[in-house]
């Protein structure tokens, strides 16, 4: 059943589950995750994949890609906007916006 | 969409994702956008990926995107125009979202209608983006098109830009070259002390006895103080004038003179002024500048207009909150959060309640060295205001060669992500 729903939605042009409107298939919370995402878009790319010396966020592991960011909020990890970047965040939302890109394919 | 196709769509899809059924995501709602800078296309793109079935229709009239950041190294001669110019009719393509190639005329908030020539376009939510608009009243001599083209502004990417530069490079060997900078708040608050930066820095490999004079109204730097005051006495003393507190009152454009209100008259072979600025007319004609008749008031979770409902505003338009500055890179943030929004509206569900956004700026010292400024901004419930978050943001310790490949990177990905 499954695959022909699939077969009925590739015919259709529309072969993934982006065609539906994010906030009705998302929690608030996680579309409000999302929407912090977004922000790191502009330098990291849309979808958290970047061009050029720009570092593609997207499909990491979340636990490892979470713990870069504490360490760029420490000071452990030295960097150049990312440190000034990562302090403006919670530890909590920093960990949502890992998990997020974490699930980006 | 036939009842037949819906249908199939919303059982196919919730039993793919264990999802619940859409509630009015199909509602088809018309968002229309003015204006297809980095507030206008990157709100566009993103209604479009928060919410697909939204109608989004984009008024502009020009056929590509001609990006400010990275426009004063084509007045220096380190890139061309060709390189920070993005053509539209892709993007529009790739997102489903109808084009209109035309200047948007006026607003009907009451019919809820934009007028474009002789078409009605009718809209559900209005996103106003349309930059910022040069007030030349109070400068004597440059009210005439004829004055604006004899001394540019420069201040919006384009054949502006290339006149500037075609200028400089005629300007005679040990000729002088003013710079005008208006009072806060300008497009790009660091943008004139780049500028002039680079002025300096073609200057002296090419016209090495000639002098930039820098006017500014403002009585300090407005932005990255330290690093400009640094780079200006290590790499361009002599070169290099800085004059604080020193607002235009005239220009004779045909003698290129001008006369400043304290510093008197300056005759020059090349004047570059930036006029002070305001919202785009388009938004002030609809009554949205609710800010000394200049910027226009917005709620900051969803970027709707304080003065009207249904109609939001982005970019430089609007009266930010303390702290956020006028660039590129905060119009696309300011997007994100109002395409999050309309979104989440148009579903029935709740305003996403906590916007944190962020600001990168980059700018050239000289053709390889480059400074940053960056800040964190969070929603604050009770002031309704944008904060900037107390420990977070900075600036470079000093010029460096790493930054100019990450300011390459930001202006490649930020187009990629607002037109890509």
């Amino acid at each position: 059943m499954k695959s022909n729903l699939w077969f009925f939605a590739i015919c259709l042009g529309l072969g993934s589950i982006n065609i539906r409107a994010q906030p009705a298939t998302m929690s608030p919370a996680d579309f409000q995750a999302k929407l912090w995402a977004s922000s790191c878009m502009a330098c990291h790319g849309t979808d958290g994949k970047a061009e050029g010396v720009g570092r593609t966020i997207a499909a990491r592991n979340a636990d490892e890609l979470y713990s870069l960011l504490l360490s760029y909020k420490t000071g452990e990890k030295t960097g150049t906007v990312m440190n000034q970047h990562a302090r403006g965040y919670s530890d909590q939302q920093l960990k949502r916006i890992a998990d997020y890109f974490s699930r980006v394919r | 969409m036939t009842i037949k196709r819906r249908t199939l769509l919303q059982t196919g899809a919730a039993a793919l994702v264990s999802a619940p059924l859409l509630s009015g995501a199909d509602k088809g709602q018309s968002i229309v956008v003015i204006g297809g800078g980095f507030g206008g296309a990157t709100v566009a793109k993103y209604l479009k990926r928060f919410n697909p079935a939204l109608r989004v229709t984009l008024i502009e009239p020009n056929a590509d995107f001609v990006m400010c950041p990275m426009s004063n190294r084509v007045v220096y001669g380190g890139i061309t125009l060709k390189n920070i110019s993005t053509p539209y009719d892709r993007f529009v393509t790739k997102y489903d979202i109808k084009w209109i190639r035309a200047m948007a005329d006026d607003i009907d908030p009451e019919k809820k209608v934009v007028k474009v020539g002789n078409e009605r376009v009718a809209y559900d939510r209005l996103i106003v983006s349309p930059g910022v608009e040069y007030d030349y009243e109070g400068i004597a001599g440059m009210e005439s098109a004829r004055a604006q083209e004899l001394v540019p502004h420069a201040w919006k990417a384009g054949a502006q830009t290339q006149r500037l530069k075609e200028l400089l490079y005629a300007m005679p060997q040990g000729g002088t070259i003013a710079m005008h900078i208006p009072k806060v708040p300008y497009r790009c608050p660091p943008g004139p002390y780049e500028r002039a930066s680079l002025i300096a820095y073609y200057l002296q490999a090419r016209n090495p006895k000639a002098k930039l004079l820098v006017f500014d109204s403002n009585p300090e730097i407005q932005s990255k103080k330290g690093l400009f005051e640094a780079v200006w006495k290590n790499k361009y003393a002599g070169l290099l004038e800085y004059v604080p507190n020193a607002e235009v009152e005239s220009v004779d454009a045909a003698n290129m003179t001008l006369e400043l209100k304290v510093h008197g008259k300056q005759k020059v072979s090349v004047i570059n002024l930036i006029p002070p600025q305001k919202a785009g007319a388009i938004a002030r004609r609809a009554g949205l500048a609710t800010a000394s008749n200049r910027w226009c008031g917005v709620d900051f979770l969803t970027y709707e207009s304080t003065r009207h409902q249904g109609i939001h505003v982005l970019g430089d338009s609007i009266a930010g909150s303390p702290g956020m500055p006028k660039s590129g890179h905060m119009a696309n943030q300011e997007a994100k959060v109002c395409a999050g929004a309309i979104a989440a509206l148009s579903v029935g569900q709740p305003v996403p309640a906590e916007p944190l956004i962020a600001n990168t700026c980059y700018s050239f010292v000289s053709q390889s060295e480059v400074i940053h400024v960056a800040s964190v901004h969070r929603y604050d419930a009770e002031k309704k205001a944008m904060v900037t978050v107390p420990g977070a943001g900075g600036l470079s310790p000093a010029p460096s060669q790493v930054e100019a490949l990450y300011a390459m990177a930001w202006a490649a990905n930020i187009m990629n992500d607002t037109l890509g």
